[in-house]
This record gives C-alpha cells, sequence and structure tokens, in this order.
C-alpha cells in the first residue's frame, strides 16, 4: 500500500494505489530524498576512463553472478554452476555469466602453443595454429548452449528454489569462428567416414563422437563470444560448436579432431549423457535439446516486489530442433493459457525472449510456461514427460515448470495436479 | 574468385565434392606428422582399434590401484564421498534407486582403458604406463566380476574377450516416435479436470544454496 513514508514510492503508487488518482492534488506526499537532497554522483567527479581498463558491472548488481551446487558434485574441479537467469534480459547472456561446466578445472593455454590437429579418415592429416585457423572464413551466429543435465535435479519432484539452479545450465551468446567443415574439406574426408571425434586439451581430455553429416552441416570451430575471445573457462583459445545439440558435445579447448567410420563409445556417450528409461534400457546418441522453456520473473529469486496492478512476467525459450513458434503462459497452474509475446531476435537454436504483461489481482498464482517449436515439439508436462521417461534418466528433462507466487510476492518451485 | 565459387557449391552437396580432389582449398596447415599423431591420438574403440601393445592382470591392478585410484573410489570401487562408484549395482538398472558402475552399466571394457588412461588418475592425467592401464582395467574388470582370474592376462590380443554385462542394454534415441511430444495441438482453455493445486514444494527439502536469501 502507499505508504507516505516511503522514500522509494513507485510511480504507479503515486499516480494511484487506494488513494485512487483523483485525490493525487489532494493527498500531502513525502518529498523524495532521492529527487530533493544533493546525491554526490551529482556533486563530486567520477573515476576517470582508466579506473577499469576491462569493465565490470556496478557494485549493485554483485548478486548477478554464477552460483553453484556444492552437494551436486564431489570437487568443484570437476563441478558445474549456473547461469543467473533471472539477473539477464534479452536473449544473449553475457560471457562473464555463462554457465560452467567442467571436468578437469579450466586449462589456461598459451594460443601460441595450441594446435589443432584433424587426423584419422583423411586424405592429409593437418596440423593448424590459432593464425591458421584465422585465415578461413568466418561466420558469426547466435546459438544456446544448454548442458543435457539442465533441470536434470527435477526429475523425482520440485526440489531447487530458483530458476538459476533448476534452469541456469544455459547460455546463449553470438560465436565467431570458421565452420568445420572448411577444416575437414581441407583435410580431404575419405568416402568410408561417418564420424568425427573432438577431443579437449584439458585434464580430462573430453571426447564424443558427433555424426559426420551434423559436422558438416552446422558445426563451428569457434574462437570468439560475443565479439571478445573465448573465456578460459569457456574453451579458450577454441572450441566446437555444436548447435541445438546437448552442450557436452561442445568440446572446449579443442586440440583434435579424429575421422572415422564408428563412433569410440567413449565414457561421455555410455556411462554419462545416456538416458536410463524404465525397464532398464537406457537410449543413447540423444543429442537434440527438446524444446524447453522457463519462467525467469518472477521465480523464487525474483519474488514480485510490487503491489498488486500491472505486472511483467518475463521469460526464455528454445529448441535445438529450429526457432520458437510459439510460447504460452498460464498463471493458474496449467488449466488456461494466453499467448505470450515473443520479442527480439528469433534465431534458430537461439534463446527467445518472451514477456505476459497482466494485471495481478494480488492473490497467488500458479505459473507455467510453454513453448512450441517450428518443427511442432511441444513442450511436455513434467506428468505427461515421467510417463515415457521414468524418473531416472538425469539428462533432456524440458517439461514444463511451475512457479507458486504467494500472496506476498514470494515465489516458490512446486509441482501441482 | 574460383574458390569461393567452389566452397559454395561444396557447400551445399559437400559428399559429392569430398575427397582429394577438394583437398588444398585454402593451402592452410600443414601435414602432421607420424610422431605428432602418435603422440596425440590416443582414443580407443570398442573393436579394439587404438589400443596399445601390452598387459596387465587384475593382481597386478590392485597395487596401482591401492596407490592411485582408492583414495576418491575406495579399496572397494565403493566410492569415497561423492567420488564415483565403480563396482556393483548388478541388476538394479530396473529399480527405483538405480546403480549405474561400470560393471552394471558400462557396454563396452573399451571405455575403462580409454577414460583410465586419458583422464585418470585425476589431477594426473595421461601419467599412467601403458601396462599399468590394463592392469587396472583387469582389476576392475575383476572387482566387477567379469574376470574371474586374477591372475589372467589382459593384453591387446585378449582384450576382445571381454563382453561387459550391460552391451545390449542401450537403445537408439526414440523421442520422436515413442515419447509423442510432436505436432500436438497445446490446450488453451479448461485443460485439467478443475482447478489445479500444489501438490509438492521445493522448501519441503531445503536443498538451494543461499536458501536464507
Amino acid at each position: 500500500m502507499a505508504n507516505s513514508d516511503n522514500p522509494t514510492l513507485s510511480r504507479r503508487a503515486m499516480l494511484g494505489g487506494v488513494a485512487g488518482s483523483a485525490a493525487l492534488a489532494t493527498v500531502a506526499r513525502a518529498n523524495d530524498p532521492a529527487i530533493t537532497e544533493m546525491q554526490e554522483w551529482t556533486q563530486y567527479l567520477g573515476d576517470g576512463v582508466d579506473a577499469a581498463p576491462y569493465g565490470v558491472p556496478s557494485e549493485y548488481e554483485a548478486d548477478a553472478v554464477r552460483r553453484d551446487v556444492p552437494w551436486l558434485t564431489a570437487d568443484p574441479v570437476s563441478s558445474v554452476n549456473f547461469t543467473p537467469l533471472h539477473k539477464l534480459e534479452g536473449i544473449i547472456t553475457p560471457n562473464g555469466l555463462c554457465f560452467e561446466r567442467h571436468h578437469g578445472g579450466v586449462a589456461q593455454i598459451d594460443p601460441a602453443m595450441h594446435r589443432l590437429m584433424i587426423n584419422g579418415l583423411v586424405d592429409k592429416p593437418l596440423v593448424f595454429t590459432m593464425e591458421d585457423i584465422k585465415r578461413f572464413p568466418r561466420e558469426n551466429r547466435i546459438y544456446f548452449l544448454e548442458c543435457a543435465a539442465n533441470t536434470g535435479m527435477e526429475w523425482r519432484g520440485a526440489q531447487l528454489n530458483g530458476c538459476q539452479f533448476t534452469h541456469g545450465m544455459v547460455h546463449c551468446v553470438m560465436y565467431t569462428g570458421v565452420p568445420l567443415r572448411y577444416l575437414l574439406e581441407e583435410a580431404g574426408v575419405k568416402t568410408n567416414a561417418k564420424w568425427i571425434m573432438p577431443e579437449g586439451a584439458d585434464a580430462s581430455a573430453m571426447t564424443r563422437s558427433i555424426p559426420l553429416d551434423k559436422a558438416l552441416d552446422d558445426c563451428l570451430i569457434a574462437f570468439a563470444m560475443n565479439g571478445e575471445a573465448l573465456r578460459p573457462e569457456q574453451g579458450y583459445p577454441l572450441r566446437i560448436v555444436v548447435p541445438g545439440w546437448e552442450g557436452n558435445m561442445w568440446v572446449k579447448w579443442l586440440r583434435r579432431i579424429e575421422v572415422g567410420d564408428e563412433p569410440w563409445h567413449h565414457r561421455e556417450e555410455t556411462s554419462k549423457y545416456t538416458d536410463l528409461l524404465e525397464g532398464g534400457k537406457a537410449r543413447r546418441f540423444t543429442w537434440e535439446m527438446d524444446v524447453k522453456s522457463v519462467i525467469t520473473n518472477p521465480s523464487p529469486q525474483a519474488p514480485i516486489t510490487h503491489e498488486k496492478g500491472h505486472t511483467v512476467l518475463s521469460g526464455l525459450a528454445w529448441s535445438g530442433r529450429g526457432n520458437i513458434k510459439r510460447v504460452d503462459v498460464s498463471i493458474d497452474g496449467g488449466r488456461n493459457w494466453r499467448p505470450a509475446r515473443i520479442d527480439g531476435p528469433s534465431h534458430d537454436k537461439a534463446l527467445h525472449r518472451f514477456y505476459h504483461e497482466f494485471d495481478w489481482d494480488g492473490s497467488p498464482l500458479l505459473l507455467q510456461s510453454r513453448a512450441v517449436d517450428s518443427e511442432g515439439w511441444v513442450q511436455p508436462t513434467k506428468d505427461a514427460l515421467r510417463d515415457v521417461r521414468g524418473t531416472e534418466s538425469i539428462y533432456h528433462n524440458n517439461s514444463i515448470q511451475t512457479w507458486h507466487v504467494r500472496k506476498g510476492g514470494e515465489v516458490e518451485n512446486v509441482e501441482v495436479g | 574468385m574460383s574458390k569461393w565459387v567452389d566452397t559454395a557449391l561444396c557447400t551445399a552437396a559437400f559428399v559429392m565434392c569430398a575427397g582429394p580432389s577438394f583437398a588444398d582449398a585454402f593451402g592452410l596447415g600443414r601435414p602432421a606428422t607420424p610422431a605428432e599423431i602418435a603422440a596425440w591420438d590416443i582414443d580407443i574403440r570398442p573393436d579394439g582399434a587404438g589400443l596399445p601393445i601390452g598387459q596387465g592382470t587384475a593382481a597386478e591392478g590392485e597395487e596401482v590401484y591401492s596407490e592411485q585410484c582408492a583414495v576418491c573410489h575406495g579399496d572397494f570401487g565403493e566410492g569415497i564421498d561423492r567420488w564415483p562408484i565403480l563396482v556393483g549395482g548388478g541388476d538394479t538398472l530396473e529399480n527405483d534407486r538405480p546403480v549405474k558402475t561400470i560393471g552394471s552399466y558400462w557396454p563396452y571394457a573399451s571405455t575403462i582403458w580409454d577414460y583410465v588412461h586419458r583422464a585418470m588418475p585425476f589431477g594426473e592425467a595421461q601419467s599412467l604406463e601403458d601396462d599399468e592401464v590394463y592392469a587396472i582395467t583387469a582389476y576392475l574388470l575383476y572387482m566387477n566380476d567379469i574376470l574371474e582370474d586374477d591372475e589372467a592376462v589382459l593384453s591387446n590380443e585378449t582384450f576382445s574377450d571381454i563382453v561387459m554385462p550391460n552391451v545390449d542394454g542401450f537403445i537408439e534415441d526414440g523421442r520422436v516416435e515413442i515419447d509423442g511430444m510432436k505436432g500436438v495441438e497445446p490446450c488453451m482453455n479448461d485443460c485439467t479436470d478443475g482447478p489445479v493445486s500444489v501438490t509438492m514444494r521445493a522448501r519441503v527439502l531445503d536443498v538451494t544454496p543461499d536458501a536464507e536469501n
């Protein structure tokens, strides 16, 4: 409610609130010291241009940071942290906020000492320096990268309070790199080749098997993200970009690509990144990331802090199979839906930003979002997904998230029925 | 200019252009030497491709395992803290809480050799001798009752005799055919049987970091 002692009155409360606009001219209000008192930043000079040669966010944005879940893994060197989705706008993730997943820590590589080798079923095994790679024609592409285990902690039920933790193993940046097909063409792929295997130079020497068709279609060998060199934690100086496919395949610190006629069945495509179903069989090579969305605001880490009235709901949607055709939003736990408004660029295999503006009556809400992609895939309910996958898949949980908004605006991760 | 035309054509139909005729498209990079390839080409496949000459027994592997592996994985492969469990879990894949280990889940023994060699011991990767990797692999198979004799020699020649218990446990991606989440028209109104209510709360578990914030 409007409170005359409150110096942070919202514009809406000033204009309306309980008193109503008719009373605006007659109700005595405290003056806002943000206006009436001289502020130090207005009176005194600020820092000069070189105070931060590489700029950093305002000190008031200190909680817009990656966070981890310590109990998830044995050691931070082989662990994961999460993108603060509730703090972000638009579709581009700032480089310093892109979630991290390492299996042997962050390799710190001198680019002058970095090499990319292509060997195996090629006519001419080749070695490239970073300088060589930057002499190929480049492309700029915006793609999301989602860990296949994103939302994996929620298979058995609501567990973590915050979209950062339930959905934060995703980010979306503009990559600059060279189409992998140029490099493969340079080496000359033999006619019996069917697979490639990227390998990292880090202490985990990460490997995955990727079909040659995908490698020739849209994979990039990237050296930059969002206009600057890759961050060390994202694979500096070189990573492979595998658009729309699970993040584990986007091998960082890329040092080698082997071409072969069969998959390698290495640890990350057998022991890990296979989806155990009820009955004991496991799906393998489940590469594509399913259509998915989540409301980022409000969410448990970003409650509604204003009174009832005009409310902006915001969220993200994406699909590894194309672009997002439509997002629907429900405020009653999935009983009734309204189309959300997608705003900003719509790229294949990239994040999409959606909004739903509505007049909140102050009563509790059960918020959900549901995305449909350009290939006709529809984001399923949690129950529908469990019906076909059970609860032991770990990976590829793209089900509809529910946030419970209480009367006071507090938000909690819940399941509904 | 002609190079650009070639590139465009071959981008559209690469398979037809693949092969020697398209090599040297840009003239970048240099040939890898045999020694360079040997230094980096460490991957092993289920058919044994890539395995170096060498051998080891489970009995030999126990010694190396005790020194190099047990601190994280436990003396019996039971896993310390949250480090991976390596042994056991047989016949649990259909259970409510399956235990996925080398013995119960991994389809190929080659994956053990490849992974131990490329990434273990944690923090000192690629430091084991080939014979040590054979021995550790043999010991892991022995602890999982896949090798019965701890003096049996596992080598590049006997490796293909190993058949893992869960070799037939994997199926291809069936999301399109089976899961039925494509092409359905989403419901917009009165989609549930009456009003919806909360059935489960994350707060009950209270496992969120910084929950007080």
